[in-house]
């Protein structure tokens, strides 16, 4: 059967191993070590929360695709992640129906209205969390850790008061589920580096320019603090979602810029704007805010940066 | 008068401003925080429709062709200054919350557009008519979003409270008001979701058989449509699919 031999097939002729499904089986697995530490530090209340944000996005992605008679894509772990990720950036005391329409609203109306995985504008869960952040402020700012409301060490930090960067380095510290610990954060980052799903452009772009940003700038929002002051950029790093959001979301690769050049402006924009919201916005926290207003920056960065193929442009 | 009666058909289904024209999107999403502005904004904008489609109608043959704009915008702007006086005198809590909006009803491409594509080419009766349609059509789909918004956003309806508020501190439960709904967000969510679903009612009728209402003007293209002002600029209405 000689005729088998040759087989005819258009390009691409050679194709990676990695599917949407795997890459996103991983991600799930780097947030577990987060999602962990946040059940441990914040109890019962947080898996639950977990539970609500991660069922509620993958039901709603399932009954959408029913009722549209579209593919059924709930396997591809996509809407896992998402509900994940939104659980992570949730307070453990908000209620559990905060939870559902949080789910709900990130892949009804951030991701499958506007043509499902790959099309997205910005990141889902990160949508849906700033929606529930404008809608319910209160529940989504009132920290509740070891029975006691408290702020947390980025209000505390806005307000000039001392912090203890250990316990924020651990997590011992009331914030949102996922984001207390920067330890459990960059073992699961280590794991995606390490299997090749995320590289360090992006998030070292991001905190290398935060840094620099909140070096220069922090002493203009509080003239106590010196330029380049180690221990308030150390609780500024260690502080609220900028880990959560540099490895796990920033990255996010429908809503991150492909091109290398773009990557590096991309990780730049989050920086700034994050250091910009911390040290002069209304409230402490700005990551959420920073990464989806760059995630609808990304097609303008990636029009600018298109690579010229070889032979294309050179000496004029 | 069947004329009469299919303008204001036209004006309220066929062609809503709101939902299948997409026209004077300012104040739909600017004022429709509430039901009650909703229908203030809506009944505003008719009153000046009616009467500057009945002034503009009257005085077609005078106009000069070169300054019709002029022309249309001083009566226009006449009539609004007349209903802003009206309003800040009769009506001074509803003045305050439409604001700024009210001296904007004279740029609002409702009423130019009638202006340009009706009333300057036909009799003062049927474009009274159309006044009267397309400025009801006007007010309820601005109605129909602020009665989301604000039953979403503050549990209320016409400022009556229709669902009872949870009260954390008396540990009350109840409705939680989901505030983004009456913040600029909202407006467009509501919107994008009240053009889907009478899109998706027209699309079902219109699967079943049934004369669905077209939006005319663009109807047949715009090789037959006569509006020189439009000449082919005018976005997709709902029957180019």
């Amino acid at each position: 059967m000689s005729e088998n031999k040759l087989k005819m097939s258009s390009s691409p002729h050679i194709r990676s191993k990695d599917t949407s499904g795997k890459i996103m089986l991983y991600v799930t697995i780097a947030l577990l070590p987060a999602s962990a530490f946040g059940i441990w530090n914040f109890g019962l209340s947080a898996l639950v929360m977990l539970i609500c944000t991660t069922a509620s996005s993958v039901l709603t992605e399932y009954i959408y695709e029913k009722l549209m008679h579209k593919k059924i894509t709930v396997d591809d772990f996509s809407a896992v992640v998402t509900g994940l990720l939104l659980g992570l950036n949730m307070p453990a005391s908000a209620p559990w129906w905060m939870g559902v329409i949080g789910g709900i609203f990130a892949i009804l109306i951030v991701k499958q209205l506007f043509g499902g995985l790959g099309q997205n504008i910005m990141n889902p869960a990160l949508g849906a969390r700033c929606f529930l952040l404008i809608s319910f402020t209160s529940q989504m700012t009132t920290f509740v850790y070891d029975g006691v409301t408290g702020p947390t060490p980025l209000a505390q930090l806005k307000a000039g008061e001392a912090v203890d960067s250990m316990s924020m380095l651990l997590g011992r510290i009331p914030g949102t589920i996922g984001e207390t610990s920067v330890i459990a954060i960059i073992i699961g980052a280590i794991f995606l580096i390490l299997m090749g799903v995320i590289d360090l452009r992006i998030p070292g772009t991001y905190i290398v320019t935060f840094i620099v940003f909140i070096g220069i700038f922090g002493h203009f929002a509080n003239p106590d603090i010196g330029f380049f002051d180690p221990q308030y950029i150390t609780a500024h790093l260690c502080g609220g979602g900028l880990m959560l959001g540099a490895w796990f979301m920033a990255t996010d690769y429908v809503t991150s810029p492909i091109t290398k050049k773009g990557q590096i402006v991309y990780g730049m924009l989050l920086g700034i704007l994050t250091g910009l919201f911390r040290l002069f916005g209304g409230s402490a926290e700005g990551v959420s805010y920073a990464i989806i207003i760059s995630n609808l920056v990304v097609p303008l960065i990636e029009r600018v940066t298109l690579p010229k193929p070889f032979g294309k442009g050179g000496e004029k | 008068m069947n004329n009469c009666t299919e303008r204001i058909y036209n004006g309220l289904v066929k062609e809503n401003p709101t939902f299948v024209l997409m026209l004077g999107m300012c104040p739909t999403l600017a004022v429709t925080t509430s039901a009650i502005n909703g229908v203030g904004m809506g009944l505003s904008t008719t009153v000046v429709l009616v009467l500057s489609n009945m002034l503009i109608s009257m005085l077609r043959k005078i106009i000069p062709d070169s300054v019709r704009m002029p022309a249309f915008i001083v009566v226009v702007a006449s009539f609004v200054t007349i209903v802003q006086f009206l309003l800040e005198g009769f009506v001074p809590s509803l003045y305050d919350s439409l604001g700024l909006y009210i001296p904007l009803i004279v740029v609002n491409c409702i009423i130019l557009g009638r202006a340009e594509s009706y009333a300057s080419k036909n009799p003062v009766l049927p474009s009274i008519f159309d006044g009267i349609g397309m400025g009801l059509g006007f007010t309820v789909g601005l109605t129909a979003i602020g009665i989301v918004r604000e039953v979403i956003g503050t549990g209320a309806a016409f400022g009556k409270q229709i669902l009872p508020l949870a009260d954390a501190a008396a540990g009350k439960g109840g409705y939680v008001p989901v505030t983004i709904f009456i913040l600029p967000p909202g407006a467009f969510l509501v919107l994008a979701f009240l053009v889907a679903l009478q899109n998706k009612v027209r699309n079902n009728a219109a699967k079943k058989g049934k004369k669905v209402p077209e939006a005319s003007g663009c109807g047949e293209g715009c090789a037959s449509c006569g509006n020189g002002a439009c000449s082919g600029k005018v976005f997709p209405t709902g029957n180019e699919k």
